[in-house]
């Protein structure tokens, strides 16, 4: 069966906590396969939220979203593991696990996913050598640096190769070359056909990005003057 | 295979910190368990010696004679009444020796009265009313009593001290099964962190359930196997079924009482680790 284009569809979408007011509303936005994107916006605007909805940490309290070509709204909860398997997710607070060691937070996506020790060693020591880390596999994460535990974060997200990956300041703890090593390997992996969205405030990054595409939020609500993100432009 | 997550892999250990032994857990189990235990066999015993006594009775009966009576020939007299198995004249000086236990030297001496009395074995499914009746005809003055209703407040106490028993381990599991959860919704508060992770990469209910599952179980099987050893420790030590041995004039528990005896601390951690799964399965599915 065919992909649909789209890896992420929002219709009418809007998102309160309790009884406040609604943090996130009338969302309409597809996010192309394969594309990669940008999340922009003032602080509390509303991108965590929107994140939080995009890895299914959160459902919507209204509206349609399909990720994957699945209407997830009110899917099942036994449902969600399946599809939070292909998104890889960098937490700005990095949400390691304490009491393990860099190597094995970084193998916790693919022991999850049932794979083999044979299987996780050789990938799982590549990305800690890609983020940095060779020498830091067996450190914990209350003894790395925010930068390290940053990247640390990253090769989790990126371990499995996911469909889509969600990223929420990834680049807020490290070093400029480090924020450019980060970048290229987001793009290698876009180019891989991993769609990415990047929450960031770093217009550097954005610049640095040829041919990514803005995802603009402000006060809850997206700004999306000509179109695009509602029809976005299929990839070639 | 079954029990195949009992032995998870090293990493699955470490994803959950803190070894085995490091919370009350275990030794709730473990006292819970020895209680049990003891209290199970109390009541095994105590109904064993209920019915040991209650057989030795069921068919057995008394004909007290009038002052007077011959006693000769009200022996031949109920021997001859249909339903009688057996006959016996209890002899004065086995009675005499009998009342000199209560009463004291007293009780022996020849001055004291003592009826004259017979022991009935009737056949089993006898009518012991007609046959009452009929004795009562034959032996005019006699009174027919029944071994049954002399012991019967007894043997209601030994029934009722079975029930208490029962209801005490009834009590006991629950309140077992009460710490369990306490104990899994603890551990899972200590682990939220590591399992909202866990979760927000994808791992589902079971697979966080599993690994709490593994280190109860093991903790559970610890304690109750403790539990169980101390318990048995004291029933042999200090020979508990004693007085209950020398009412029922056997050994106080059957092969099949010391097998449930041993069976019981894996059932009680059989029961902890499926507690424990329910009530972790539920507080996840309750969490968004």
């Amino acid at each position: 069966m065919e992909k649909p284009s789209s890896i992420v569809e929002f219709d009418s979408v809007g998102l309160r906590y309790g009884t406040g007011a609604e943090v996130l509303r009338d969302l309409d936005f597809r996010l192309g396969r394969g594309n990669f994107y940008f999340l922009t916006g003032p602080s509390g605007a509303g991108k965590t939220s929107l994140l939080k909805l995009l890895y299914l940490a959160q459902r919507p309290t209204r509206g349609r979203i399909r990720l994957f070509g699945e209407e997830l709204s009110e899917a099942p909860r036994d449902a969600l593991p399946a599809f939070r398997r292909r998104i890889g997710v960098v937490f700005q607070d990095f949400r390691l696990v304490r009491h393990l060691s860099a190597f094995d937070n970084v193998a916790l996506p693919l022991r999850i996913a049932g794979r083999s020790e044979a299987e996780i060693e050789g990938p799982v020591r590549e990305m800690l050598a890609w983020v940095g880390l060779s020498d830091r596999a067996g450190a914990r994460p209350p003894t790395l640096s925010g930068g390290e535990q940053q990247r640390v974060a990253i090769a989790r997200a990126v371990i499995s190769q996911p469909e889509l990956l969600v990223a929420d300041e990834p680049t807020g703890n490290v070093d400029a070359e480090m924020a450019q090593r980060l970048l290229h390997l987001f793009t290698a992996l876009n180019r891989l056909g991993t769609t990415v969205l990047v929450a960031t405030h770093d217009l550097g990054l954005i610049g640095a990005t040829p041919g990514a595409q803005l995802v603009r939020l402000e006060q809850g609500a997206l700004v999306d003057p000509t179109g695009a993100l509602r029809n976005p432009p299929v990839r070639p | 295979m079954m029990l195949g997550w009992l032995f998870a892999s090293p990493p699955e250990r470490r994803l959950l910190p803190g070894g085995r032994f490091s919370g009350p857990t275990p030794f709730v189990i473990a006292i819970m368990t020895f209680v049990i235990l003891i209290v199970t066999a109390a009541g095994l015993a105590l109904a064993n010696a209920a019915a040991v006594v209650r057989s030795g009775i069921e068919h057995r009966y008394t004909v007290q004679l009038p002052p007077g009576a011959p006693l000769a020939a009200a022996l031949a007299r109920a021997r001859a009444v249909p339903g009688v198995r057996d006959v016996e004249a209890v002899p004065e000086t086995e009675m005499r020796r009998t009342l000199e236990q209560w009463l004291g030297p007293a009780g022996a001496a020849g001055d004291l009265p003592v009826p004259a009395l017979l022991t009935l074995d009737l056949a089993p499914g006898a009518d012991a009313a007609a046959i009452g009746r009929r004795i009562a005809q034959q032996v005019p003055g006699a009174r027919f009593l029944a071994h049954g209703e002399a012991l019967g407040p007894l043997l209601r106490s030994l029934g009722a001290l079975k029930w208490l028993a029962l209801g005490l381990v009834a009590l006991m599991t629950i309140a077992t099964s009460a710490a369990v959860v306490l104990a899994a919704r603890g551990a899972l508060d200590t682990h939220r962190a590591t399992i909202e992770i866990m979760h927000g990469i994808g791992a589902t209910d079971l697979q966080v359930t599993r690994l709490f599952q593994r280190k109860i179980a093991l903790d559970a099987l610890t304690g109750s196997i403790s539990g169980g050893a101390a318990a048995a420790l004291v029933l042999v030590l200090l020979g508990g079924g004693a007085a209950v041995a020398e009412l029922a004039g056997r050994p106080p528990l059957g092969s099949r009482d010391l097998l449930l005896l041993a069976l019981l601390p894996f059932v009680i951690a059989g029961l902890a680790t499926w507690v424990a799964r329910t009530a972790v399965l539920a507080a996840l599915r309750r969490s968004p």
